[in-house]
């Protein structure tokens, strides 16, 4: 049942007292609608991904996580909420970590993204990787790509000095310690809960113990 | 998400006029929380000004012996920074207690301070929010308010300012550096940056249309001990229920601001008279007015309990 | 093979590859991103379109119209379905809400509609420009205010009788010297997976392809096939890699039925995703529980009388949280009675979560034991101990066929140093307010027929295919190691080929039963396929050995290989159940202890150390099997100290409904973990003698977190989550 015109929204919302019936019209977003269509904005981009340079035209409202899994078929960079609420989209930019569901695609002209892909296969595995397989830092797999992008991307980052929550002193060079790892991979939630596996394998390939 | 066109500002001045002069316009940095916030369609802007390309980024001594701090300056950089971390280590704290590392390295000086509220009944575009669609109400009022203000709150909104970072620069007496349209800059102290909703909750900071922030500057170092705590559901990766930055004097007297509980970093300098006489004392000033809800009035007993520990903690 | 009289020695005995840690099989892909879930199958589908699901902006009453005329203008917009032109959809067997709404809604964010575009980024912002005029009805929100409303189940569910007895509870409570009479309440909780529901459908002729990601392959295929009126042969799912479940994705959601309604008025293969804060209302969720638990006892600590109450709600036609029935089981007492109760909710659907009924039922009962302990002035531990039972308590000739409770708690005692426990509120370091806990754990072993076929081929390879799922349990790796077993050969000699309802159908993956019944069903199709090879190279059946990649028998040895020379060997069987089950209660047994450090100015609690002791039947593979029981901790830390579904009352919904207001455990939470498996193997469970432990590992875990915190601050919360806002005012001065 389509309408000709558009209704315009009536919100009626009841706060604090009983809640009896009412009518309301709630548009699905309350957003002003536009009454002409706007076509989608192209823009063109080209950056590198795993050494390999990548040139697209992508609608601007496309994600660096949408252009990676839908664009370029790199599905190994997951979407656990797109809401940088889980970690599962981690990707290294740049030599940083980010959370490709927050950036977009066309604000990343001439970068050099590495993504799980870059970091190793199955016939030649990363240490992070082989290191997840052997202390079972996983179960589902589904954030594991990106615990393993940031596992990498915290190891660099201790040796590079930046401090944590949990460091002592912010002037020490901080330590590879249990601690350290675990406050610096709270980005990366695992809700199998392979936490304790994960600060092992990392410890494994730092050479420290966990 | 709403469709929208987008181009790469090259200068300040530049990207400020063309925010004024195009329709929808927005400005896009670190996008933690504008692209959050647009593909719930709470943001919709029609188009983005890029503003990465700015070369605002660096952290620079002031020939007040003070810093500042171009927008651009990612969280981790600054939290990073030796003479931040020497000498304003509030700031290191408050920075490395916000997020994760993914986001840190993303966010960025000019855009932590404008984050949006994480108040649910904002974030549920089905839900009356005057913050967001003035004049609808206010679903938190009488709803699950937990998480929300206890203290400059108003009867159209009761949301809190979620940043760590500007609690700090609100002990550090920062000021907020900006460009308008027309070119011109100016300098707003951070007090004044964060506004009280009163009946316009929509409006929450001090800029104009089409200014951009292009820097935060730090007075010279005050000195002091500085303890940030933030007390959170968990021990990492999410925003505080509330939060306790100080400096303290070895004389004895210091500073206090307070995240958490109000829709601006909450400092009251009165109170700050009373350090010496101890956390209670100090708190009974702080939030002297509040109007908790059921829900969130722990914050209250809470507030007043980690500043205990907190100065403790800075008086060894 | 009907499994009817307890296992004999048999092949998996040898343990030559059964019962060795062993590395994940999908290791290499999963953790290089190789692993294909639901919506990353460009492997089978390409150029799909993109759908998106619109959510009911109110929880009770009816569209009154719905206006899509603004969204189907949209650029790349190629098809939206709604209840008004999707055509007769059934509800599915195990659903209870609809999954497309309309005209009346049950619920908040039921879906209203589809929208179909060739970009995810059109689709999403046409769904924006539906306008949606509700008729809001009252409805039904407060679990609490609707207690006294609450009935009995109509049915004997899966989980039960509503109500139960043995001897006269009332008059043996009464007359009890000890006793403890207290309320608890759990909260509603989400699985939260890091996978969304997300499916991929494909239409070719009249035959419906679902990419997507399920538990339970065989009961979705028919509740797919009831839902859109199909014959159950047209329908085909396929589900290797599985995001996580923990119940989430036991049965048909949104995401399969609205792909394929898409893909059928588009004409074009359509790939969803549920976005994650639609998941939290739109899906399901373990319901809030009111709990009230009766004990009474000897003044020398024998429990003689055990009752335990259960409320919980559920929308008109749903169940209720289990939560009393493992107090029918774990400790002695003459007399007991359990009763279970449900009020009608309007918020959304109920239903299963990781130990549905057990976790929070021993989030109450394990609280409880710990606070008649201290009322009895006895040890937890001992106070359990001295109830131990290793017979049903209501029917004493039956037994438990393994039951090692107190060993799992004393070793565990040992283990953790419980002999330095000290009385509650006693134990400070610096600003640290130190504390033990301790939790029993009980989760029944579930017996449920599983077929699977095993493939030989020439050059040895044995194949097993079978519709079961790993959804991160490690199935793919157990079955490799049975099939190993079995045939004799490495484990690389074996591929597993999972999750495909082509394939025989499986238990599934749900109620911890999926590694004990999955890998029974290999071993079934296994000794056939023994069979077969024997008879293939001409051996005595009775006499062959599987050994070494070869088969012997007498002094001859042939390469396994060698018997598909002629053509490849395939076997097929099912393993099914007597009545073991019946005669035996079967079950598994946990220890669960924590220490915690409670900040005594800010509330702040801290895990420092977990340790769980299991028994568990043989356990396959002593590596994901400590997975499972690690994970089901963090879980269970979420539970007793963070998670909750905040219940708006007024507009019916979880408000909370994503991952930054619904907070899991991140990685600071978790200290290092020990788990210890006891010795067992359970002969009375299956030819496998293993049972299950992925539910195990979240049993009784919550209550020792409680009780650790009771016993670092001395103040009792019986109310979960603990967090910090229900005790601060409790807490010591602050200097």
């Amino acid at each position: 049942m389509d309408f000709d015109e558009f209704t315009p929204s009536r919100r009626g919302v009841i706060v604090g007292g009983a809640v009896t019936v009412a009518v309301t019209t709630v548009p699905a977003v309350e957003a002003q609608v536009p009454r002409k269509q706007t076509m989608a904005h192209i823009e063109k981009v080209a950056f590198e991904v795993n050494g390999k340079r990548r040139e697209l035209a992508l609608d601007t409202r496309t994600t660096l996580l949408d252009a990676l899994r839908e664009h370029l078929d790199l599905t190994g960079t997951k979407k656990g909420c797109d809401h940088g609420q889980c970690g599962a989209c981690t990707v290294i930019v740049d030599g940083r970590r980010i959370n490709s569901c927050l950036t977009l695609a066309v604000m990343h002209e001439g970068d050099s993204i590495t993504t799980i892909e870059g970091l190793g296969t199955p016939e030649k595995l990363h240490p992070m990787q082989a290191a997840f397989i052997r202390h079972d830092g996983y179960q589902c797999g589904y954030c594991t790509p990106g615990q393993i992008c940031s596992a990498v991307s915290v190891l660099d980052e201790i040796r590079r000095g930046i401090p944590s929550h949990v460091s002592a002193s912010l002037t020490d060079q901080p330590q590879i310690t249990n601690f350290e790892m675990r406050e610096r991979m709270s980005g990366n939630i695992c809700r199998c809960g392979a936490y304790s596996n994960i600060a092992e394998a990392m410890a494994d390939v730092a050479g420290e113990k966990a | 998400m709403k469709a929208f066109s987008y181009e790469r500002a090259r200068t300040p001045a530049a990207a400020a006029a063309a925010a004024e002069r195009t329709p929808g316009a927005k400005f896009i940095a670190g996008g933690t929380n504008l692209l959050d916030l647009m593909k719930l369609q709470i943001e919709t802007p029609q188009h983005l000004i890029d503003v990465n390309g700015l070369g605002i980024d660096k952290i620079e001594p002031t020939p007040e012996g003070g810093l500042r701090i171009g927008a651009l300056v990612r969280n981790t950089d600054l939290a990073a920074d030796m003479r931040i971390r020497r000498d304003y280590g509030l700031l290191s704290r408050a920075l490395l207690a916000g997020a994760s590392g993914q986001l840190r390295n993303k966010a960025t000086t000019a855009g932590n301070l404008l984050q949006r509220t994480r108040c649910p009944y904002f974030y549920d575009t089905n839900q009356a929010c005057n913050k967001r669609k003035p004049g609808s109400g206010c679903a938190a009022i009488g709803g699950f308010s937990r998480s929300l203000g206890v203290i400059g709150v108003s009867d159209a909104c009761i949301a809190t300012q979620p940043s760590d970072m500007a609690v700090a620069m609100r002990a550090l007496d920062a000021t907020v550096e900006t460009v308008r349209p027309d070119g011109t800059a100016r300098a707003i102290p951070i007090a004044d940056f964060h506004r009280l909703p009163g009946a316009t909750p929509h409006i929450e900071t001090a800029l104009g249309k089409g200014e951009l922030i292009t820097a935060v500057t730090l007075p010279k170092p005050v000195g002091g001990t500085h303890v940030y705590h933030k007390v959170r559901d968990r021990a990492s990766y999410a925003f505080a229920l509330v939060s306790v930055g100080v400096i303290v004097q070895k004389d004895g007297s210091g500073r206090v601001a307070v995240g958490g509980i109000a829709p601006k970093p909450w400092r009251v300098e009165a109170s700050e008279a009373d350090l010496p006489r101890g956390a209670k004392a100090v708190a009974a000033g702080l939030l002297a007015g509040a109007k908790p809800t059921h829900d969130n009035q722990f914050k209250l007993t809470l507030v007043e309990r980690t500043l205990g520990a907190v100065l403790a903690e800075a008086r060894g | 093979m009907k499994f009817d009289t307890p296992a004999a020695k048999n092949p998996i005995d040898r343990l030559k590859v059964v019962g060795k840690a062993t590395d994940r099989i999908d290791g290499p892909l999963k953790t290089t991103g190789l692993a294909p879930y639901a919506y990353e199958r460009h492997d089978k589908v390409r150029n799909p379109a993109y759908g998106y699901v619109l959510g009911s902006a109110i929880a009770k009453g009816k569209i009154a119209a719905i206006d899509l005329a603004a969204a189907k203008a949209m650029p790349g917009v190629l098809a939206i379905v709604t209840a008004d032109t999707a055509g007769k959809l059934e509800k599915g067997q195990f659903n209870t809400a609809k999954l497309l709404g309309g005209p009346d809604i049950e619920h908040y964010h039921q879906a209203v509609a589809v929208i179909v575009a060739e970009t995810f980024e059109q689709a999403r912002a046409a769904a924006s420009l539906i306008t949606v005029n509700y008729a809001r009805a009252t409805g039904n929100f407060d679990l609490a205010a609707l207690k006294d409303t609450a009935v009995k189940p109509v049915a004997d569910g899966p989980g039960g009788k509503p109500d139960t007895a043995v001897g006269d509870f009332e008059k043996g409570f009464a007359a009890a010297p000890v006793k403890l009479d207290a309320l608890y309440t759990t909260p509603d909780q989400a699985h939260a997976m890091m996978e969304p529901h997300a499916t991929t459908a494909l239409w070719e002729g009249d035959k419906l392809t679902l990419y997507t990601a399920n538990q339970m392959i065989a009961w979705s295929k028919g509740d797919v096939a009831k839902t859109l009126g199909i014959a159950p042969e047209n329908v085909r799912l396929d589900s290797p890699y599985i995001g996580g479940g923990f119940g989430g994705k036991l049965f048909v959601r949104a995401d399969a039925i609205l792909a394929a309604l898409g893909a059928k008025a588009s004409g074009r293969p359509v790939k969803l995703a549920l976005t994650r804060p639609f998941m939290f209302n739109n899906t399901t969720h373990r319901p809030a529980t009111i709990q009230r638990i009766r004990i009474g006892a000897t003044k020398d600590g024998k429990i003689t009388a055990i009752g335990h109450e259960g409320w919980s709600g559920d929308l008109p036609g749903g169940g209720p949280e289990t939560a009393v029935n493992q107090t029918r089981l774990l400790y002695a007492g003459a007399d007991r009675m359990t009763k279970t109760r449900l009020a009608v909710l309007d918020l959304p659907e109920g239903n299963a979560m990781r130990a549905p009924g057990e976790a929070p039922g021993l989030m109450a009962l394990e609280i409880a034991m710990d606070e008649m302990a201290e009322k009895l002035g006895i040890d937890p531990i001992k106070f359990r101990a001295i109830n131990d039972t290793q017979v049903d308590p209501e029917k004493p000739e039956r037994k438990f066929s393994q039951r090692q409770l107190v060993k799992c708690l004393e070793l565990g005692a040992e283990k953790f140093g419980w002999d330095k426990r000290k009385g509650p509120g006693s134990v400070r370091e610096g600003r640290w307010l130190i504390g033990m806990g301790v939790g029993a754990g009980i989760r029944n072993n579930l017996l449920m027929k599983s077929g699977a076929r095993v493939r030989l081929n020439q050059a040895g390879i044995v194949t097993v295919e079978t519709d079961m799922t790993d959804i991160g349990t490690g199935t793919y790796t157990i079955l490799a190691q049975t099939a190993a077993e079995m045939m004799g050969i490495p484990i690389d000699k074996v591929v597993v080929t999972l999750g495909d309802s082509d394939l025989p159908a499986s238990a599934g993956s749900g109620g911890q039963w999926g590694a004990n019944n999955s890998t029974s069903g290999v071993y079934a199709a296994c000794m056939k396929l023994r069979e077969t090879v024997a008879q293939r190279l001409g051996f005595n059946t009775t006499e062959v050995d599987f050994a070494d990649g070869k088969v012997h028998s007498g002094n001859r040895s042939i390469a396994l290989g060698e018997a598909a020379r002629t053509g490849e060997i395939v076997a097929e069987d099912t393993i099914e159940y007597g009545d073991l089950d019946k005669k035996y209660q079967q079950s598994t047994f946990a220890g669960h202890f924590v220490e915690v450090a409670v900040d005594a100015a800010t509330g702040e609690t801290r895990i420092r150390r977990m340790l769980a002791v299991c028994a568990a039947g043989r356990i396959l593979n002593p590596k994901a099997a400590r997975s499972q029981v690690i994970g089901a901790m963090t879980m269970g830390v979420g539970a007793a100290m963070i998670e909750e579904l905040a219940v708006d009352k007024r507009f019916g919904f979880f408000v909370n409904h994503d991952l930054a207001g619904y907070e899991v455990p991140v990685h600071a939470d978790i200290p290092h973990q020990e788990v210890i498996f006891l010795e067992e193997e359970d002969p009375i469970s299956s030819p496998m003698k293993a049972k299950g432990v992925g539910e195990l590992g979240l049993c009784g875990v919550g209550a020792a977190v409680a009780n650790a915190i009771y016993n670092a601050t001395g103040i009792r919360v019986r109310d979960y989550p603990i967090t910090l806002d229900k005790y601060l005012d409790r807490l010591p001065p602050v200097a």
